[in-house]
């Protein structure tokens, strides 16, 4: 009938029109559904300059390491509340200009950690322009690149008052010049601060994750050993990007944990206080953020706990009343920020 | 990457790290990682077979020094009888136009051989040469010349981008940092090497089985220039940080794509129409192959940069479906379709089953078109999706099996070719691996195995398997069992031999090496513990794969350097055109 051993045109026709009518089948209808949905009430847009740092994202290939999608699996917990939805990535996912379409944000591969939620995780600015200026300043291990093309090199006498400076410090800068980030290094890390999970508060999340089923047997045996690692692995999580694993800060940057005299106190108040509600008391060194909703008062015990007895460190442990009633005392003063 | 929805729905098995190792996925991965160090050693036996056969024969051939001294021992009559052998060659006249061989004694020396030198020793050479058209010949060498370049441009760029991993602070230069070179690299073996190779090779298959010259040479020409600007333009581009939105293989932005696809079109006009005005009634299954694949690249291209549903998700599903198309449609599908012809040629016999082909091109068509979404399974996209991409990734065991039991077919009982060339080494190992790249796939298909390696250098490994240990390898294959036919000029068999040897182990290294640490990295993720610590875990693996991708890449030195006394102009031949064209495109 079609006589496709003989007939050219019969066979490549052919070829080409079921080819299409897959590709529509199976990608340009559901590419057009996608596009149907909707932002989730209350989800913000990009700011003018978070889209500019969007820019320098995919420019830089970011994409190429970092993923941004929390799958509904249960080893992704670790990078949001929820597992991602469309919605989410309905402002983030727009055409960039006539030349460059709409960015491949959600990426396939995770030599980096995935940035969904980046912007709560790691809020503090001065972190993210010194992790970009060279990555092994704060991360020791980190095999990401160094942005360095986003800062340049400027006299400490000709510095503007709203210029954004690396601590000269660490950066080793000779004579009198100093780091001082360029408009796209604040561009970008503008960006990344707003890649903040949105929140559902009360409702429940429309997906759940599947779990993992960990080890249920093993579970009772190697349970001392876990609960021993539980402070040691929140720390890492939560605290060591800034005053790192070793506990001894970056110099300029992060203060020391090891030998500290706010974390050696005997009297821990203090030490939970700035868990509670961040602290940016002295200058030399970077804010950091509350932690009062981002963990349990169970959670931060561990930490205290681990923060005080490694290092070097010898202090008691913190008994969770005391956290308990620090967090209450908290929540009764008025908002007043 | 494969893994099945469905069996996560039906069967609840649990997610257990402790046992990983008697998963199906992982066990048939170590199975399938075993046929490859099998074939491996096959190979090598082989060809270590015939080295000591050389070296026993060597062993009895005379020395140097005992040829001296029989030569001092020789009674009188004996040294007689030889120079009157001599002398009847000194009398011997060649007549014009005749074969040298004519007479045992005529005193021509047919060949050295350095009996003390049995590991390179120089096979007979097989090269029957073929006569064909010098238009048809330089454009071949045309593309070939350019696929060499970006072969070695696109690697070199591969090994640098490899040494990072290793070495984070090597430079600090903007256009040389990670994420802008690492599109260069993957864009540049994609449309540059492999591409180039592809597109050269299926002239050649056109016009031979067409059984007429190619429709026009010039037009060829045309589309050579736009595609190769395109790749050129593109690489400046994408170091410059200006790309389309960093989905992979859509990074050149769209007006360079296009160039691209204008080469596509122009060649595809030309091969059609070669193949409508062939001298035989029947089309040979390698040319549905290539017209289709040329037809489906240029739908896909349409498709991945159409603006108009690419907001939002919408962009994602093009993604998935684009990528894997990309591969599937255009380098598997012509790929094969060069096989179907140059493996049978190289064997001299016909392909074992043609019905079989057939099969293989229709299942391929429907299957291989329906799968892209598997590469964001567990993300937000239409579920039924999903779903439809997993189930057809099952289905892609029928072409691949068909593909590979006729190739499998074809080669048996001509395994001897193995040690009088490296053609069907090369071959062997592109088969080998098309199976095994595209089974090990599908094992990610199992819930467990997906969890494990998504999102882990596995991919890296698994990329690496399919588009260099099938398409890379199968072009060298097609590319030696010709090119020496078509110039007359055969490069040495221990240059070949290393440069195969160099990019098998280099390429086993750097599958190997990223595979365990892959997987090592997914098991790390399951532990819950600190991300940073899959970081360190991988530093000795990267290191390995830098090593395997140095190897390959000296591989690849080698084969340029044979590639070019492939095609360099013999002394007081007549093809000094062919040197200027090398200029030109080199």
């Amino acid at each position: 009938m079609l006589n496709l051993h003989k007939d050219h045109k019969n066979l490549v026709l052919l070829a080409f029109s079921v080819f299409v009518a897959l590709s529509i089948g199976v990608a340009i209808i559901p590419a057009y559904q996608m596009e149907e949905y909707e932002p989730i009430p209350g989800q913000k847009d990009l700011t003018a300059q978070e889209r500019r740092g969007l820019n320098i994202y995919i420019a830089e290939g970011c994409v190429g390491c970092h993923t941004q999608q929390v799958r509904n699996i249960e080893m992704d917990k670790t990078w949001g509340e929820r597992p991602s939805l469309a919605s989410d990535y309905f402002y983030s996912k727009k055409r960039m200009d006539i030349w460059r379409q709409s960015p491949s944000l959600l990426g396939s591969e995770r030599t980096g950690p995935d940035l969904t939620d980046i912007g709560n995780r790691q809020p503090s600015e001065q972190w993210h322009l010194l992790h970009l200026y060279n990555p092994r300043l704060v991360i020791e291990a980190s095999v990401m690149p160094r942005y360095s093309w986003l800062f340049k090199e400027v006299d400490t006498l000709d510095v503007k008052d709203d210029d954004v400076t690396l601590p000269r410090s660490i950066t080793k800068m000779k004579d009198s010049y100093i780091m001082v980030a360029k408009p796209e290094a604040l561009d970008l890390v503008a960006y990344l601060k707003g890649l903040q999970q949105f929140s559902f508060d009360d409702y429940e999340p429309p997906m759940d994750f599947i779990p993992a089923l960990p080890k249920t047997e093993n579970s009772a045996s190697s349970g001392a050993s876990t609960k021993k690692s539980l402070g040691a692995s929140l720390y890492q999580n939560n605290c060591a990007a800034c005053h790192q694993t070793t506990g001894r800060g970056v110099k300029g940057a992060f203060p020391p944990l090891a030998g500290s005299l706010i974390v050696n106190n005997k009297d821990p108040e203090k030490l939970i206080k700035i868990i509670l509600m961040g602290y940016d008391a002295r200058q030399e060194y970077g804010v950091m953020s509350a932690f009062a909703d981002k963990l349990t008062d169970e959670e931060i015990k561990a930490i205290a706990d681990h923060e005080r007895s490694s290092w070097g460190n010898s202090a008691p442990k913190v008994p969770l009343e005391t956290i308990v009633k620090l967090r209450d005392s908290i929540n009764k003063i008025p908002k007043t920020q | 990457m494969k893994i099945n929805y469905l069996l996560i729905i039906f069967l609840q098995e649990n997610i257990n790290t402790e046992n990983w190792l008697s998963s199906p996925g992982v066990i048939g991965t170590i199975v399938l990682v075993f046929i490859i160090l099998f074939l491996g050693l096959f190979i090598f036996i082989k060809r270590l077979n015939i080295y000591v056969d050389n070296l026993n024969k060597s062993r009895k051939n005379l020395t140097e020094e005992e040829f001296e001294k029989r030569l001092v021992n020789f009674d009188e009559e004996k040294v007689n009888e030889i120079l009157e052998l001599r002398q009847q060659g000194f009398n011997y006249k060649q007549k014009p136009n005749t074969i040298v061989r004519e007479s045992k004694n005529s005193g021509f020396i047919k060949k050295i051989i350095n009996p003390k030198n049995p590991l390179f020793d120089e096979k007979t050479k097989s090269t029957v040469k073929i006569e064909i058209s010098k238009e048809l010949r330089q454009i071949v060498i045309w593309f070939l010349s350019a696929a060499v370049f970006w072969l070695i441009f696109g690697t070199l760029v591969g090994q640098y981008v490899g040494m990072k991993f290793v070495w984070p602070d090597m430079d600090n230069t903007s256009w040389l940092s990670f994420g802008r070179l690492r599109p260069v690299h993957t864009n540049t073996v994609f449309w540059g090497w492999a591409s180039m190779a592809m597109i050269g090779l299926g002239h050649y298959v056109v016009s031979r089985t067409s059984n007429r010259e190619i429709f026009n040479y010039k037009r060829s020409k045309t589309a050579f220039w736009f595609m190769n600007s395109a790749v050129l333009l593109g690489n400046l581009f994408l170091m410059a940080g200006i790309n389309n939105g960093g989905g992979e293989y859509r990074e050149y932005i769209w007006p360079i794509m296009a160039l691209f696809a204008i080469g596509l079109v122009l060649i595809f006009l030309n091969f059609y129409k070669t193949v409508a005005q062939r001298k035989i009634s029947e089309i040979y299954i390698s040319n549905w192959f290539i017209l289709a694949s040329l037809i489906w690249t240029t739908v896909l291209t349409f498709i991945g940069y159409f603006p108009d549903y690419q907001e939002g998700l919408g962009e994602t599903v093009i993604q998935g479906y684009y990528m894997h198309q990309g591969v599937g449609m255009w380098f598997m599908t012509f790929t094969l379709g060069l096989v179907y012809y140059f493996l049978p040629s190289s064997l001299n016999k016909p392909i074992y089953s043609y019905s079989l082909g057939v099969l293989a091109f229709w299942t391929q068509m429907l299957f291989y078109t329906l799968i892209g979404t598997h590469h964001f399974v567990f993300s937000p996209l239409p579920w039924w999706l999903q779903t439809v991409a997993i189930v057809f990734s099952a289905g892609m065991f029928i072409p691949v099996f068909a593909g590979s039991t006729n190739f499998f077919m074809t080669m048996r009982g001509s395994w001897n070719h193995i040690s009088k060339s490296y053609v069907l080494p090369f071959f062997l190992v592109g088969v080998v691996f098309y199976f095994v790249g595209s089974v090990q796939g599908s094992f990610q298909a199992f819930r467990f195995t997906n969890y494990l390696w998504h999102f882990t250098d596995f991919n890296v490994a698994h990329s690496h398997m399919t588009m260099y240990g099938i398409i890379t390898f199968l072009m060298w294959a097609c590319i030696y069992s010709i090119l020496p036919k078509i110039t007359g000029n055969e490069p040495p068999q221990n240059l070949v031999g290393s440069h195969f040897w160099l990019a098998f182990i280099g390429l086993f290294a750097y599958m190997i090496s990223l595979m365990v640490g892959g997987t090592l990295k997914g098991l790390s993720w399951i532990e819950g513990n600190p991300f940073i610590e899959s970081v360190i875990l991988m530093e000795n693996f990267w290191v390995w794969r830098a090593v395997g991708g140095s190897l390959m890449f000296i591989s690849h030195i080698i084969f340029g350097y044979n590639f070019y006394l492939m095609v360099r102009k013999k002394e007081g031949t007549k093809s000094s055109q062919k040197q200027q064209l090398e200029a030109q495109t080199n």
